[in-house]
């Protein structure tokens, strides 16, 4: 694509980020400042929402400042102002909309609502081409998707979860165990020293749909080290983290393998907090092979651009502004539980 | 000097413009839609109808709390993004004084209240000072504070008080307690009104440090209140960082 040098400023504030970031053609980061709140909230064994939202004042300018710095531009200089509408934290997502909208109303420029899961899927913009149709596998704290792109901006859910998230059973079993808030990383490394000895359930896997469950695998994991505790046995912990990991994995896998046969693509994008997984990128990249999916080339963003950021709201903005996508106006509200719409075989 | 004074500490919505001390145009809406919807229309309006632009105003004003903590945060966040991106001065002001400077009864005490529920509220006393006209001394600081403790401490002020506000639902509590010694404001001074907030700002002193100002809660969050209950809040690395 022809550089037209189109620059967005993009804002992200949907959890417990805050993130203003320069965006050059949806494609190239002029700045991305990211002010996490996890001290904060880890003082809480997770997301506090009232407690996120006050922090988000405290960080918005601060932040908004030095992406403009770090970015060497003026107001003059950018096309348009781009913002998380959700889904997300209302009372955080709040917080966002109104920088957006004082910055975009005081310079005149236009307002360009993002889908967060959109802007998670598109963060692999900044690093690679992308092609269509594409598959993505959106793993984070909240979701677990499979979303079919048959052009740009085109978002279909053809899988997601009937229950929990996958990030969401990570940081469930993360209490159990006594790892602290954000318990991914460490179950992760846990696993990676750990054996694959408790067999847990691979909920849906032998299902014909595209669907994710983790309720039960988290409720046969709490089962598991109860009843040990009952007999006063000691379980190996990285045992039971490399046992809950393979079997998050195997069900994330295996249902990716399904959709890539069901619906044929050259790129599988992995986005979201979880696509931080290093097992999960391990076993994705091998499983694909062995599936005979090798032709299908896997798009991991950086970590940096797998949590929440701004940049990533910089790259869908992009593809907005280039569909000619409505602006939003002045009573531009949050949208808390925004989705992308379901394919129809989903609906039926 | 053209202020823009917005109030979105309670259910009320209030924008005004102030030219130094004259009131240009004022809008108050009481429907219940949420603030994030109508701020900047009605800020939008409010320009075009007094032939305005943004770039023609000189400050930002705003309601810094106690109220409600949504909309707290969409005044004070749209009020500090204006002043920052427009480098123009942030003046704030308590939301309680907004409400007590509706009140021009000179020689009582003014009484401020916002419903906090559980029979709790936020509430002030206020008094205007007869040397200055536009200047109202804060006689008790803004609290959150059970409704019974307010009156028993207003009681042994033992002079007369007029309360403003969100009254309605404590008139009647309020007037068992006190009697004559309290006063009730007409229904027309009940809701906040922005070009009082515009107007008071002209001889307020500029904040300091825009970036990291913050609504005026008073109040902790319950996560917080439970942890501190256990744990020291110091000596911890910074809350938010930047990665």
């Amino acid at each position: 694509m022809k550089a037209t040098n189109e620059l967005i400023l993009a804002i992200e504030s949907s959890c417990d980020e805050t993130s203003v970031a320069v965006v050059r053609d949806g494609q190239t980061i002029l700045s991305n400042i990211i002010a996490t709140q996890i001290n904060s909230h880890k003082r809480f064994g997770g997301v506090v929402p009232e407690v996120a939202s006050r922090h988000h004042v405290e960080a918005i300018l601060v932040a908004a400042q030095d992406a403009l710095d770090e970015a060497q531009v003026t107001y003059d200089d950018l096309q348009a102002v781009a913002v998380t509408v959700g889904p997300g934290l209302v009372g955080a997502l709040l917080i966002g909309i109104s920088a957006a909208k004082a910055i975009s109303f005081a310079h005149s420029l236009p307002l360009i609502p993002v889908n967060h899961m959109a802007g998670h899927i598109y963060a692999a913009r900044l690093v690679h081409e992308l092609t269509y149709p594409l598959m993505a596998l959106l793993v984070s704290g909240g979701h677990t998707e499979l979303v079919y792109l048959r052009a740009p901006g085109e978002f279909e859910i053809i899988g997601d979860t009937r229950d929990d998230a996958a990030g969401e059973a990570y940081d469930k079993i993360g209490r159990v165990l006594g790892v602290p808030y954000p318990a991914g990383k460490t179950i992760d490394a846990m696993a990676h020293e750990g054996k694959d000895t408790f067999d847990f359930p691979r909920a849906m896997l032998q299902e014909d749909n595209l669907d994710f469950s983790f309720s039960g695998l988290k409720s046969a994991f709490i089962n598991t080290v109860h009843h040990a505790e009952q007999k006063q046995e000691a379980l190996l912990k990285n045992d039971l983290a490399a046992s809950f990991q393979a079997s998050v994995i195997d069900v994330l896998v295996g249902k990716t393998i399904k959709a890539l046969q069901q619906y044929p693509v050259k790129q599988l994008v992995v986005a979201g907090g979880v696509a931080a997984n290093q097992g999960l990128r391990e076993q994705l990249a091998a499983h694909l092979a062995a599936a005979g999916l090798d032709q299908v080339e896997v798009i991991f963003p950086p970590l940096r651009l797998c949590g929440d950021n701004g940049a990533m709201i910089g790259a869908a903005a992009h593809v907005a502004l280039q569909k000619h996508e409505p602006f939003a106006d002045l009573t531009l509200n949050a949208d808390p539980s925004l989705s992308f719409d379901y394919a129809e075989t989903m609906l039926s | 000097m053209n202020i823009l004074a917005i109030d979105t500490s309670s259910k009320p919505l209030s924008v005004a413009i102030t030219a130094d001390d004259q009131i240009l145009s004022e809008v108050t809406l009481n429907k219940g839609f949420t603030h994030s919807q109508t701020l900047m229309p009605t800020i939008d309006d409010l320009l075009k109808l007094s032939q305005l632009t943004i770039k023609d105003i000189d400050g930002f004003a705003v309601a810094k709390g106690p109220g409600s903590y949504t909309g707290l945060r969409i005044g004070v966040t749209t009020a500090k993004t204006f002043a920052w991106t427009l480098h123009k001065p942030l003046f704030a002001l308590s939301s309680l004084e907004v409400l007590a400077r509706n009140i021009q009864q000179r020689s009582q005490l003014i009484v401020p209240l916002m419903d906090a529920r559980r029979n709790n509220v936020f509430a002030g006393v206020y008094q205007w000072t007869l040397t200055n006209d536009n200047h109202l001394e804060n006689v008790v600081s803004d609290r959150h504070i059970s409704l019974t403790r307010l009156l028993a401490e207003i009681k042994e002020l033992n002079e007369k008080a007029v309360f403003v506000g969100e009254i309605k639902p404590f008139m009647s509590q309020i007037f068992a307690e006190l009697g004559h010694q309290a006063e009730f404001a007409a229904t027309t001074a009940n809701l906040p009104a922005a070009a009082n907030l515009g107007l008071a700002a002209i001889d307020a002193t500029p904040i300091k440090d825009i970036y990291n100002f913050t609504p005026s809660y008073l109040r902790l969050t319950e996560a917080e209140v439970n942890w501190q209950r256990n744990h020291k809040d110091e000596g911890h690395d910074p809350y938010v960082q930047e990665v």
